[in-house]
């Protein structure tokens, strides 16, 4: 069982939901990368979503783009984000990291090279935003012979069909995009997804996390109420761009944490 | 002739093109691509289109043949497709003319667009004027600072423009800034694409409404030589021009087609756009074709005298003519640009813009060896009245 299945078991166990946090990896700095990641589980991350930089982040808003902008000044490549990985698991060998990014770093690196140091590195899932169903069975097929979770995205307009294709590529989670937009962009519509998450159960055997417009506690835990995975991502990045470098961690510390409080509440 | 019916069902040239979004935008292309499918075979549509490029673009558009240019060259004729004519001087509207009407039938009321030196962004106005659309055009900041004019004759059209800040601030950027309004405000909005990129139906669309240039061609030529041209030659940026010119003469094999890139300061300096000479595969805006990249898959900048150049991607189409040898592509300097710009200039009193200037060069370079009976057909795509500035600026002078 890969680690992403085993995390949610467990949880569904102990009547949890999974608290999945967003962060750029680079952002602010490569020195961060690490430590970021093992405060967020500190702080109550189940899976960690890692944002691989890209020169051109489409489907993001300005506050991920700013970030995408600053790791890239540091020259933070894929293999760097690999390297990451692979540093935080001699400390963490049990949270699955989960890399999220757009094709292009992956295309450039090559399937069997990307796939290989993946797995070499203890990556857990890969969600790649322009790689939708259609696209992405090469990658999918590479990164399953090596244990790789591929996780997709579900939009408010996903028709029927779509769910299904993604259902048949999919493992770990799937991914539901609670608004229509870019990342971090308005708030998000309860109601909307409360109607929306038993239509995609009926369709997608895997857990469902959504993200796309949680800002706060209050809101990922009215979201845990009616999905399994909660994905915060722009409220994250905002706290890293605003922080000042000494009190960093801490920041991220304590948003984190009120977010998990409210969501066990 | 050979049977060419690219790209397939999904949108894909061989390995390039297809659907390289995020989830949120699938629904809307297929919308657009069901559409377009039926519209595009519908008779009522195509006499529609066919009335506006008459009556309103002012097509068909001359060929001519620059008898002083061709003399200069010393060698084979060059003779010019006159896109420079049209309404709003490029070949630009052919295909913002298309995307307005499909727009129109789509029940659209918001146009959006991106736009690098503004040829697009005033095409996009324009037609969004004819058709009473709102219209929000896309532009980096540096572009908008470069190019002022064309962002006041936007404004008079009455398009809002919308200045872009994030990356490098120019085309590649204004182009992610119109697809994230769209994925945002998908329901009453259409994106018109200004060239033969980004995710299908696009390429093909884009490519279909521009190809109006190369059906006139293949009649036009024939009338006014008897018969083809040895080779047709066009300025490619993201290629909607050369697509345009191409595409019917794909299945001509004694045609050469030759697309013209932007070499810049130089392909060796690393100052260039010349995606398909020195590029590499990879995915970028929704399709998967020939980049200007980094070892690590990062966009790089790219550079050309000419803004409509200046584009790090190129159209998918582009890249598998290349691959199948059926086009070829070559690179001409800016400075070879520029001096090609000056002599259209002084002997055929026609201005053209840098962009197509870059086709102008290579068609002169080529006629040096060739033979007085060959025929070389440029598309003179737009004019040069926007490169003022630019070129002025070139001489120490400022306008």
């Amino acid at each position: 069982m890969s680690r992403i299945s085993a995390t949610f078991e467990k949880l569904q166990a102990a009547g949890r939901k999974a608290l999945i946090p967003f962060v750029t990896a680079g952002d602010p700095d490569n020195a961060s990368a690490v430590p970021i990641m093992h405060t967020l589980v500190a702080a109550g991350a189940n899976i960690i979503e890692l944002g691989v930089p890209f020169s051109d982040p489409m489907a993001d808003g300005p506050t991920i783009q700013r970030s995408s902008e600053r790791a890239l000044k540091n020259g933070t490549s894929l293999r760097d984000v690999l390297g990451f990985v692979t540093e935080f698991r001699t400390r963490d060998s049990e949270t699955p990291v989960v890399l999220m990014g757009y094709a292009n770093p992956i295309e450039a690196m090559g399937y069997d090279a990307f796939a290989d140091a993946a797995a070499a590195a203890g990556v857990d899932g890969v969600l790649v935003v322009d790689y939708p169903p259609e696209e992405s069975e090469p990658l999918t097929m590479k990164l399953r012979h090596r244990g790789i979770d591929s996780i997709f995205l579900l939009s408010p307009t996903s028709m029927e069909a779509r769910m299904d294709g993604a259902a048949r590529l999919a493992s770990g989670y799937v991914y539901y995009v609670s608004l229509k937009g870019v990342t971090g962009a308005a708030n998000i519509d309860l109601t909307e997804v409360a109607e929306r998450i038993p239509q995609i159960r009926s369709r997608v055997n895997l857990p469902i996390g959504v993200g796309f417009g949680i800002r706060d506690g209050a809101t990922a835990r009215a979201i845990a109420g009616v999905s399994d995975a909660v994905v915060i991502g722009s409220r994250l990045v905002q706290e890293i761009e605003s922080s000042p470098p000494e009190a960093l961690l801490e920041n991220l510390h304590r948003l984190v944490s009120e977010i998990r409080q409210a969501m066990d509440a | 002739m050979q049977m060419y019916d690219l790209p397939d069902s999904k949108g894909h040239f061989g390995p390039y093109g297809g659907v390289f979004v995020a989830e949120t935008l699938i629904h809307a292309l297929d919308e657009l691509r069901t559409q377009y499918e039926s519209l595009r075979n519908d008779p009522a549509f195509v006499a529609e289109f066919e009335h506006e490029l008459k009556h309103y673009v002012g097509r068909p558009s001359p060929v001519y043949h620059a008898k002083r240019l061709s003399q200069k060259a010393g060698g084979a004729q060059i003779w010019l497709k006159r896109e420079d004519l049209n309404h709003t001087g490029a070949h630009k509207i052919n295909n913002t003319m298309g995307q307005a009407l499909v727009a129109r039938h789509m029940g659209k009321k918001r146009i959006i667009a991106e736009t690098g030196a503004g040829q697009h962004g005033v095409a996009s106005a324009t037609v969004a004027a004819r058709f009473g659309m709102e219209c929000v055009v896309y532009m980096g900041s540096e572009d908008i600072h470069r190019q002022a004019q064309n962002v006041y004759r936007m404004k008079l059209l009455g398009a809002s423009v919308v200045p872009v800040e994030s990356g490098s601030r120019t085309l590649k950027d204004a182009l992610n800034e119109a697809m994230r309004d769209w994925v945002t405000n998908v329901e009453g909005t259409f994106y018109i694409i200004g060239t033969v990129a980004g995710p299908h139906p696009y390429p093909m669309m884009v490519r279909d409404f521009n190809s109006v240039v190369g059906r006139e061609l293949l009649t036009q030529m024939p009338d006014v030589l008897g018969r083809q041209p040895d080779a047709i030659l066009a300025c490619v940026g993201g290629g909607s021009n050369a697509m345009g010119a191409f595409y019917p003469y794909i299945p001509h094999a004694d045609v050469r087609l030759i697309g013209v890139e932007a070499g810049g300061l130089g392909l060796a300096t690393g100052k260039h756009a010349a995606t398909l000479c020195a590029g590499t595969p990879g995915v970028l805006h929704g399709n998967r074709t020939y980049l200007m990249q980094d070892a690590n898959g990062q966009i790089i900048e790219t550079h050309s005298i000419s803004a409509g150049l200046d584009y790090p991607g190129v159209g998918p189409e582009h890249a598998w003519l290349k691959d199948t040898g059926r086009a070829e592509y070559v690179s001409v300097t800016d400075d070879e640009a520029l001096e090609a710009f000056h002599m259209m200039c002084r002997l055929e009193g026609i201005i053209p813009a840098l962009e197509s200037s870059h086709a102008v060069a290579h068609a002169m370079k080529m006629a040096r060896d060739m033979s007085s009976d060959k025929v070389l057909l440029v598309n003179l795509s737009g004019r040069g009245d926007k490169d003022m500035a630019t070129v002025a600026e070139r001489s120490g002078l400022s306008l």
